[in-house]
């Protein structure tokens, strides 16, 4: 059975099929259809969903709510995640779970509304002090935009950190017949809470790459949290060895872990010379150019990453064995390419971009990979 | 009972306080320690939520919960705490620095009326940076960053507050004697309540002789400044009236699935193109254009390219009906157009130019020439029984050219317009409408 969907709509059916029970926002092209979704269905089913005074407001809404125990998501597109880089920031130090949807469009700054780029994707895991790092996922498919986002719920309470969906104007506006089927649900689990019986803390410095489940505001503890230097039991500290041990959990827990953080698709033919790496919208226009090239006799390969951040060096490495040639389409000036380049000694690997709002077409691939 | 007056929420082990000798920030706080304790709450139901400034130093010597964030967002997480545990008691400690740099979120938290108590510890100026002019900072005042005296006017947070609806807002002195019942009256607010405690740096009034004077006894006793409670008001708090929101709401329906009722073959996509102007339905027309092809057992997307204004302005749908899934959304070569307006002849013309004789274009009677090689048939949107408005002309104009290409079934195109759900009995019209536009073919191959 088929239906007839856009990103956006997936992304909320992801969302609440998570068991999400908050949403705060504010209005911005192309994010507003999970905006409007969120808001309306979120009181049916007792959450809260609520359109903030300014995207400064809508993270800060969020990681209240999230601290109080709340499931909570907000979206956004580029000019909305600049706003909320400080909060980032935020939920990084606080080890808040939530998960933040970014729609990307053109820019910089207002840039364009209603067209589609792929320029947030260094931003998204550099855009706040400190470089700490955090989760980002790729959604390639209406399918893929619902998981995604049930998985990102997941990720985000399993090590207490934000996880984006870096998505695009294309990918959440444009429609498609799905199949029903393929609308995988992941159930997630649980959220980990801290024991009663357990002392409250934030983090324990013996085991720097655990998280310690978290105990919400209104809970069996009291809670603090604070968003400056702490020690493990949450209090303002400068000492040293404090400071350390917690920036080291900050970076550990999620660096120590990136193998179970590699999801992407791996398409690949054997004998092939050329792999495309790809993301998003952009990998649509791939996987139409690797069809047509396997239909005139050529052989190509395909990598789509469902994770851009941490890097799946792990998945790229493997899919990098044997090719000549590795393109890394993306609609930016090549701001992926560079992580493929650091994992591909001795290749030649070229990009393919766009950033005048349209996209990469099949035959500008075919054209890069040497393959027309 | 003596149990109750010895109530506190101050961690002991970790008093005193490290403000600046004589600063009257602790005095403050041991008040709204009194007036917590009147409350007599378990220490887990309270947060305190600081952020920048001297008193953000402050919820460490309290043994309730504590929430530290940014400069000026305390307002922000406090509304998230609320929205999520309505019944938290979540009081804002904040500087008015913070009250500045926060303030869109003070008067919206003002006019939403969101229960929460907000304390300003308001010194008029940044003490914790070195004595910098605040936004309350009197006008002619002397900081490092007014050397010749201020010349801007100071916010009156409590003016704000109150002209946004505010449903609690008091003013007082540091050290007014009432100062833990205005707090506990503040505390008992079930909607927005604000307590603006007015007080003097120490560090300022050092080094600023000439204009102490002024700061702040002498601004309340001109009357400039009216202290005590300033309003009071029993709009319904916003979580409360948020349960309104939950009555009204329905949950999204389960996701449709759509079964296929007819059968069309076709060895390759077709890429459909729909150009018009914007406010012509042309998004929910070519909506309507793919559930038909769905509803013919192909596989669809649609793509819309508009400009950020929603009612004027050309406005594009791609649709490409396909045997297969479709790949790559969009494409650079229609074998299908529907063109309407000059907004969008304007918009898809390098388009129409790769046609060539396969592809069949439809063209809206008096729109100019097009360069084009495909077929081209001109339909006549005015020629029917009714002169059609412009919302009505992209549904009729694409029944017209469903039925002249046969592209699907026309039963189909209704059941679409069934299913797509809005205006189906004018739309079911429309189709009918559409169906009886006068169509002439314009180059000697469109009759192939």
């Amino acid at each position: 059975m088929k239906a007839f969907l856009d990103g956006s709509e997936a992304i909320v059916r992801g969302a609440l099929d998570a068991g999400c029970t908050f949403f705060a926002g504010y209005p911005i092209t192309p994010a507003s259809e999970i905006l409007v979704g969120m808001l309306q269905a979120l009181p049916a089913v007792g959450g809260t969903g609520i359109q903030a005074e300014d995207e400064i407001a809508a993270l800060g809404f969020c990681i209240g709510a999230a601290m109080a125990g709340a499931r909570a998501m907000t979206a956004t597109s580029g000019p909305g995640m600049s706003l909320y880089s400080e909060n980032l920031g935020l939920a990084i130090m606080g080890e808040v779970p939530l998960v933040i949807v970014d729609c990307q469009r053109m820019g910089p700054a207002t840039g364009g509304a209603t067209t589609v780029a792929q320029g947030d994707v260094q931003f998204l895991r550099w855009g706040t002090s400190g470089g700490y790092p955090l989760i980002v996922l790729s959604p390639a498919s209406v399918a893929d935009c619902y998981t995604l986002t049930m998985r990102a719920f997941a990720l985000a309470e399993r090590f207490r950190t934000p996880v984006i969906l870096a998505t695009d104007k294309e990918m959440v506006s444009t429609r498609a017949t799905v199949d029903l089927a393929s609308l995988t649900p992941e159930p997630v689990p649980p959220p980990p809470r801290l024991p009663p019986e357990e002392p409250f803390r934030l983090f324990d410095p013996g085991a720097p790459e655990e998280v310690v489940p978290l105990a919400p505001f209104g809970g069996p503890h009291v809670v603090r949290f604070t968003t400056s230097s702490h020690d493990p039991l949450g209090y303002l500290s400068q000492n040293p060895r404090d400071v350390g041990a917690l920036n080291s959990h900050l970076a550990a827990k999620i660096e120590a872990h990136r193998a179970d953080l590699e999801f992407g698709l791996a398409d690949l033919q054997e004998g092939a010379e050329v792999l495309f790496v790809s993301y998003g919208t952009t990998a649509r226009a791939v996987w139409e150019a690797v069809a047509q090239a396997r239909s005139r006799g050529k052989r190509a390969s395909a990598l789509t990453l469902q994770t851009l951040w941490p890097v799946p060096e792990g998945l790229i490495r493997r899919a990098l064995a044997g090719v000549r040639r590795a393109v890394v389409a993306e609609l930016n000036l090549g701001q992926y390419r560079r992580e493929v380049e650091r994992l591909a000694p001795g290749l030649e690997v070229v990009g393919a971009h766009r950033v005048d709002g349209e996209l990469l077409s099949p035959e500008e691939l075919l054209e890069k990979g040497g393959l027309l | 009972m003596t149990t109750q007056t010895a109530l506190t929420y101050l961690d002991q082990e970790r008093l005193p306080f490290p403000f600046c000798p004589g600063c009257s920030h602790g005095r403050v706080l041991h008040q709204l320690d009194a007036a917590l304790a009147r409350l007599a709450l378990d220490p887990r139901q309270i947060v305190l939520v600081t952020d920048i400034g001297c008193v953000g130093l402050s919820d460490r010597y309290f043994t309730t919960n504590a929430f530290h964030g940014l400069h000026g967002r305390s307002i922000t997480y406090a509304t998230g705490l609320k929205l999520a545990r309505p019944d938290l008691r979540v009081v804002v400690l904040m500087g008015d620095g913070g009250a500045g740099i926060g303030g869109n979120h003070l008067l919206h938290a003002a006019r939403r009326n969101i229960g929460l108590t907000v304390v300003v510890f308001n010194n008029f100026n940044f003490g914790m940076t070195g004595g910098q002019h605040s936004p309350t900072t009197p006008a002619g005042a002397r900081t490092p960053t007014t050397f010749a005296g201020q010349v801007e006017q100071p916010l009156d947070l409590c003016a704000t507050a109150v002209a946004n609806g505010a449903g609690f807002v008091a003013r007082a002195l540091f050290n007014d004697p009432s100062l833990a019942d205005l707090l506990e009256a503040a505390l008992q607010h079930p909607g927005f309540a604000l307590v603006d405690v007015w007080e003097l740096c120490v560090r300022y009034a050092r080094s600023n002789r000439e204009t102490r004077d002024k700061l702040p006894t002498e601004l309340l006793r001109s009357g400039a400044y009216p202290s005590g409670i300033l309003a009071q008001n029993e709009r319904p708090e916003y979580t409360e009236a948020y349960g309104e929101v939950r009555r009204a709401a329905r949950p999204p329906a389960p996701l449709q699935g759509v079964e296929p009722l007819f059968q069309v073959h076709l060895d390759r996509p077709v890429r459909c193109l729909v150009a018009g102007s914007a406010g012509a339905r042309v998004r929910s027309s070519a909506t309507i254009l793919a559930l038909g092809g769905v509803l013919s057992g192909l596989w669809a997307t649609q793509r819309d390219e508009y400009p950020v204004t929603v009612a004027a302005g050309h406005s594009i749908s791609q649709v490409i009906l396909s045997p297969e899934e479709v790949l790559h959304t969009g494409f650079d070569r229609p074998d299908w157009a529907v063109v309407l307006t000059p907004e969008g002849l304007g918009k898809v013309r390098h388009l129409l130019r790769r046609m060539d004789r396969s592809c069949t274009l439809y063209l809206a009677e008096g729109l100019g020439s097009v360069e084009t090689g495909a077929r081209v048939i001109r339909l006549d949107l005015q020629g029917g029984p009714k002169p059609l408005p412009p919302h009505e002309q992209t549904l009729a104009a694409l029944a017209a050219a469903v039925d002249h290409s046969g592209l699907y079934p026309l039963e189909a195109l209704r059941e679409a317009v069934r299913r797509q759900g809005s205006f189906v009995e004018p739309n079911l019209a429309l189709v009918e409408v559409g169906l009886a536009l006068p169509r002439r073919a314009v180059n000697e191959w469109a009759n192939e």
